[in-house]
């Protein structure tokens, strides 16, 4: 078959493609939570207003920092990462640091996603899952 | 100085912008009232040029208003992750969308719209990680736009579907055409579709889950 005109053509005028390497992280905090864009978390605790922000001061001068109060009070529902970053309009980087902090003082649960806590594929079970649930819609 | 002004001043000055949740308790999903356990989260990835109608995709199948994830980007990305003594961006962002299909109790499936320059793959990585698959939405106008995209999927050996959004008024082309210019194998999938009609989206998911479960091993 011939190419029709006026579409250019992959490969024509290009060097190798190339990957960056792999983030050394991997998108695991300090505790081995892995923290992708559709992990879930959620707080772990009903949100003690007064004693709950003293437990996250950050030093003694200054209030609890207030983007962990605002992600610990969007926790009180099931929350994606993505989600958390969206609705405070933070980067996706900063709020995976902080996420981390709060799951490594057991203020918020860091669930599995659809590869369990690795980072491979979805497995085969997930794909029939999604598909008949597509197929649904 | 009073109360509000300084509080208002303190929150600007930690990046925290006031949010508004954008949905009522009335749309709310079982799942997500539950803190006891969590439902399965996937994810499927929609790359594609400036454009080409990724936002237009996600909000289509998306039950709710698609939202917006920002990343940073810097010239030292290692750094970007670093808060300390530095409130203020000091670098430019780049945001994604990000839809949500709950297909079942307890499995729901994400949808991420994201720009598909090359310098834009530091995002990608992160993204790619558990992904069911992508796909690459393209433009027959401007069909470059899509040779990062599967450059980097190929490299990295995430599958994916080439999905072409035909726009009103430009020229038809087959999917045998596209496949040829595009230069893609014959086991993947290459289909026209409209990102505007909900039918023609999710025939396109499933197209990229049907083809990610064949070569998925037994």
């Amino acid at each position: 078959m011939t190419n029709r005109p006026g579409l250019p053509v992959r490969g024509g005028d290009r060097k190798a493609a190339r990957v960056r390497p792999y983030s050394l992280t991997g998108g695991r905090t300090r505790f081995g939570h892995v923290l992708l864009v559709e992990t879930f978390v959620a707080s772990t605790a009903a949100l003690e207003a007064s004693e709950e922000r003293r437990e996250l001061t950050n030093g003694g001068l200054r209030s609890v920092m207030p983007e962990l109060r605002a992600i610990v009070e969007l926790c009180r529902r099931m929350r994606t990462v993505a989600e958390i970053a969206a609705l405070l309009k933070m980067p996706l980087g900063v709020v995976r640091v902080l996420l981390s902090d709060l799951a490594d003082q057991g203020k918020i649960r860091v669930y599995g996603t659809g590869t369990g806590h690795g980072t491979g594929r979805p497995d085969r079970a997930l794909l029939e899952r999604v598909l008949s649930g597509l197929r649904r819609l | 100085m009073d109360s509000v002004v300084s509080d208002a001043a303190a929150s600007q000055a930690f990046g925290v912008t006031p949010f508004v949740d954008v949905e009522t308790d009335d749309n709310l999903r079982s799942w997500q009232t539950d803190r006891t356990r969590a439902p399965i989260a996937t994810k499927i990835v929609v790359a594609g040029g400036f454009g080409v109608g990724k936002t237009t995709l996600v909000g289509t199948v998306s039950e709710i208003e698609p939202l917006q994830t920002e990343a940073l980007m810097t010239e030292a990305s290692e750094q970007v992750d670093d808060l300390t003594g530095t409130p203020e961006k000091v670098s430019t962002t780049v945001a994604m969308d990000y839809g949500r299909i709950t297909l079942d109790d307890d499995l729901v499936l994400y949808l991420f719209g994201t720009p598909g320059q090359e310098r834009f793959w530091f995002m990608w990585d992160d993204l790619v990680r558990g992904a069911i698959g992508a796909v690459v939405l393209a433009d027959t106008r401007r069909l470059k736009d899509s040779f990062p995209a599967l450059d980097y999927f190929e490299s990295c050996g995430l599958p994916y579907i080439v999905a072409v959004n035909h726009f009103d008024g430009s020229a038809r082309f087959e999917p045998e055409d596209v496949r040829e210019a595009l230069t893609i194998p014959a086991h993947i999938p290459v289909m026209i579709m409209d990102a505007r009609r909900k039918i023609s989206v999710i025939e396109t998911l499933l197209s990229l889950v049907g083809h990610a479960l064949d070569v998925t091993p037994e």
